[in-house]
C-alpha cells in the first residue's frame, strides 16, 4: 500500500463553482435515497478538476454535502491514488511502469521525464509539467504509454514522447492514441481479422 | 482461425461507428424483446448451456452466478447488477475496447442480465483512468435512453436504470466486494464472504458483479443460441475470447479468437510471431500478472484455456498474454510485478500488507544477486504464508508470480547470487529480517 498524506500548505476555503454544484447535485441523484455517500469519488474528482488537486477544505465541504464524517472522506481521498494531495503541473504525466510497459521500454521514457522535468512529483518552474510512475493503465498492447491529464499516448519511443512534450510546451494539442501508424489495438500493418465487416 | 461471422466484437478496432446506428447495423439490439419474452429461466439455462465462464479472471460459470439471485424480491430490497469495468490487471486491455468501440453490446447485455436476475438497476464501475472511455460509454447510454431501449418506460417492457460510476486509481477495486465498498463511497477494502453479494451486496441488497466481457457477449449468445457458443473451444472451456497479446511479439494486439487456440497459432496468426523467432522465447505470463509464469517449452503447444493452463500450474486469468523473449531480465520482470502488488495491497490483512513489501524487497536484492541462497526457500515459505491467508485473492495473486519464478527460474537466481558473491563488495550481504 502507499502512504499518502495531505499537503502541509492548505488553502483556507473551498467552494464548488455554481456549474459544478449543479453537476454534483445531479450526480448525487444517481444513487438511492440515503446512499449519497456513493458520490464521494465523483465529487472529489470534480473538486480536483476545479482546483487542480484535492485540498483539505474541499474534503470538509464534500463531507458536509454528503452527510459523511470528515474522516471518512479523508480516508477515501488518501486511499485512491488518482487524487492529487498536492499541486501538480498543468500537464500531469502518469507514466505506466508495470511489467508489460517495462518490457517494451518504459524505463527509457522515465529517463526522458527525469531529464526534462525532474524527479517525480516535482513541478517544473513554469508550472507546466510534473510526472509520476503509476501502475498498469490498461493499454498493454500499446505499450509503452503515458497518460497526460485525461488522454492516453501509446506506442511511444523516447523520440515520439519528447515530441509530445515539445508540442505541449508550445501550447499545442498533440493527437492522443497510438503514436505509430496503427489502428488502436489492431496489429501494426493492419488487422488480421474483421476484414469483411461493413463490406 | 475463427471466422469473422463468428466474432462477437465486430468493431473491436474502432473502424466503424460506435453509436447506436452502427451498433444496430452490426446486430446489436436485434430481437432483444423476444429474448426477454422467453423469460428469466430460459435465459439463465441458455447461459448455463453455453458454458460461458466469467471473463474477469476467475472463470466462474456466468449462468450459474446469475441463478444465485433471488427468484422473487419479497422483502423490499431491490436487486442490482454491477458491471466490473475496473480493468487493471497488468496485461489486460480488452474491456476498454468494448467500452469505447462497441458500448451498445455491453448496454444490451446489462438489460438482459438485469432482467435475468430481476435487478432494477445496474451500475457500471469503470476505472478512473479510463476518462475517455467513460465519456464514450455515457454517450452510448444516453443514446439508449433517448431511443427508449432502457429506462423506466422502455420498449422492452422491463424497467431498468443504468448508471456509470467510476473509481480513482485502485487495483483492489477490481475485487468484487472491494468494488461494492468503493461504490458505496468507502475505501476499497474487500469484505469477508459469506455473506456473498447475491445475498448481501450493494447497499445490503442482492447483487451480482460481472466482468464487462461476460456481460457484453451475453446478447449474442442468446441470439445465436448456446450451441453456437459451445461450438468453440474444448469442453468446460467453451466460447470465443478476447486475447490481449503484449510484450515481446512483433505485433502486439487485441484479438478475438476461439478458446483453446494453441499458443503458437495465436501468436503466429495475429501477433506476427515472437520477436527474434521462436527460439528466442523465454517465458510467458498467460493470463495477466496474477498467474504464474510458464517457461517457453511448456507453453508453445499449449491450448489457451482455463484447464490446460491450470495443468501447467498457471491460469488463463483474463487472457492477457505477456510474452517475454530471452533479452528479458526475468527476475526483474517478476520483481516489478511484486512491486505492483505491494503498491496495490489495500492494507487490510497483515500477511498481504507486510508480505507483499517483504517479497518485493527480497526480490529486488535477488535481481542483483545480493542475497543468500537459503533466502530463496525463505521467500517461497513467505509466499506460501501469504497465499490463502487473506480476505481476498490479492494475497494469492501476489504470491503466485513469485512461486512461478522460483519454480522455473531458480537456477537463474542462484547464478546471480554466485556471480555477486564471486566479486568483492564493500558491504556485507545482509539477510532478510527487515
Amino acid at each position: 500500500m502507499a502512504v499518502r498524506r495531505l499537503a502541509e500548505k492548505q488553502p483556507k476555503s473551498f467552494a464548488f463553482s455554481n456549474e459544478n454544484l449543479a453537476w454534483a447535485e445531479r450526480e448525487i441523484k444517481k444513487y438511492p435515497e440515503g446512499r449519497q455517500a456513493s458520490a464521494v469519488i465523483p465529487l472529489l474528482w470534480k473538486a480536483q478538476e476545479q482546483e487542480g488537486w484535492v485540498t483539505e477544505p474541499a474534503i470538509r465541504v464534500i463531507a458536509d454535502m454528503l452527510g459523511m464524517a470528515h474522516i471518512r472522506v479523508l480516508e477515501v481521498a488518501t486511499f485512491y491514488t488518482m487524487f492529487n494531495l498536492e499541486p501538480v503541473g498543468k500537464y500531469l504525466i502518469q507514466l505506466c511502469g508495470t511489467t508489460p510497459c517495462m518490457l517494451r521500454g518504459a524505463e527509457e521514457l522515465k529517463k526522458v521525464c527525469r531529464r526534462r522535468i525532474g524527479e517525480q512529483e516535482q513541478v517544473t518552474k513554469d508550472g507546466k509539467f510534473s510526472w509520476r510512475e503509476v501502475e498498469c493503465l490498461g493499454a498493454c498492447v500499446n505499450a509503452p504509454m503515458v497518460q497526460i491529464n485525461y488522454d492516453y499516448y501509446e506506442d511511444l519511443t523516447p523520440e515520439s514522447f519528447e515530441k509530445i512534450l515539445d508540442a505541449l510546451a508550445a501550447g499545442k494539442e498533440p493527437k492522443p492514441g497510438p503514436q505509430i501508424d496503427r489502428q488502436f489495438s489492431a496489429p501494426v500493418g493492419g488487422p488480421t481479422t474483421l476484414k469483411t465487416v461493413g463490406k | 482461425m475463427l471466422a469473422d461471422k463468428d466474432r462477437i466484437f465486430q468493431n473491436l478496432y474502432g473502424l466503424h461507428d460506435w453509436g447506436l446506428k452502427g451498433a444496430r447495423e452490426r446486430g446489436a439490439w436485434d430481437g432483444t424483446k423476444a429474448i426477454l419474452e422467453k423469460g428469466r429461466d430460459w435465459i439463465i439455462n441458455e447461459m448455463k448451456a453455453s458454458g460461458l465462464r466469467g471473463r474477469g479472471g476467475a472463470g466462474f460459470p456466468t449462468g450459474m452466478k446469475w441463478s444465485f439471485m433471488p427468484k422473487e424480491y419479497k422483502d423490499g430490497r431491490p436487486g442490482y447488477l454491477v458491471v466490473n469495468a475496473d480493468e487493471s490487471e497488468p496485461g489486460t486491455c480488452k474491456d476498454r475496447e468494448i467500452m469505447r468501440h462497441d458500448p451498445h453490446l455491453l448496454i444490451e447485455g446489462c438489460l438482459i442480465a438485469g432482467f435475468a436476475m430481476g435487478a432494477s438497476a445496474g451500475y457500471i464501475y469503470i476505472r478512473g483512468e479510463y476518462v475517455r472511455e467513460r465519456e464514450r460509454l455515457q454517450a452510448a447510454i444516453d443514446q439508449a435512453y433517448d431511443a427508449k431501449l432502457i429506462g423506466q418506460k422502455n420498449i422492452h417492457g422491463y424497467p431498468f436504470e443504468l448508471y456509470v460510476h467510476h473509481g480513482a486509481g485502485a487495483y483492489i477495486c477490481g475485487e468484487e466486494t472491494a468494488l461494492l465498498e468503493s461504490l458505496e463511497g468507502k475505501k476499497g477494502m474487500p469484505r469477508l464472504k459469506p455473506p456473498f453479494p447475491a445475498n448481501v451486496g450493494l447497499y445490503g441488497c442482492p447483487t451480482t458483479v460481472n466482468n464487462v466481457e461476460s456481460i457484453a457477449v451475453a446478447p449474442d449468445i442468446l441470439r445465436r443460441g448456446a450451441a453456437w457458443f459451445a461450438g468453440f473451444g474444448r469442453p468446460n472451456n467453451f466460447g470465443t475470447k478476447l486475447f490481449c497479446i503484449s510484450g515481446h511479439v512483433n505485433k502486439p494486439c487485441n484479438v478475438e479468437e476461439a478458446m483453446s487456440i494453441p499458443f503458437r497459432e495465436l501468436i503466429e496468426t495475429h501477433a506476427g510471431g515472437i520477436r527474434g523467432g521462436w527460439d528466442n522465447l523465454l517465458a510467458v505470463i498467460p493470463g495477466g500478472s496474477s498467474v504464474p509464469v510458464v517457461p517457453a517449452h511448456q507453453i508453445i503447444d499449449c491450448p489457451m484455456d482455463f484447464d490446460a493452463l491450470k495443468d501447467l500450474k498457471s491460469g488463463l486469468g483474463t487472457a492477457a498474454v505477456i510474452v517475454m523473449d530471452k533479452s528479458t531480465d526475468i527476475v526483474n520482470a517478476i520483481a516489478r510485478i511484486s512491486y505492483f502488488y505491494k503498491h496495490e495491497s489495500c492494507g487490510q490483512c497483515t500477511p498481504c500488507r507486510e508480505g507483499t513489501g517483504w517479497m518485493w524487497r527480497v526480490l529486488t536484492r535477488m535481481v542483483e544477486g545480493r542475497a543468500q541462497k537459503r533466502e530463496i526457500d525463505q521467500l517461497l515459505e513467505v509466499a506460501g504464508q501469504v497465499e490463502g491467508h487473506t480476505i481476498c485473492a490479492l494475497g494469492d495473486a501476489a504470491a503466485w508470480p513469485v512461486q512461478g519464478l522460483i519454480r522455473h527460474f531458480r537456477g537463474e537466481i542462484e547464478k546471480r547470487i554466485d556471480q555477486y558473491a564471486a566479486n568483492p563488495h564493500s558491504e556485507p550481504v545482509r539477510m532478510a529480517a527487515e
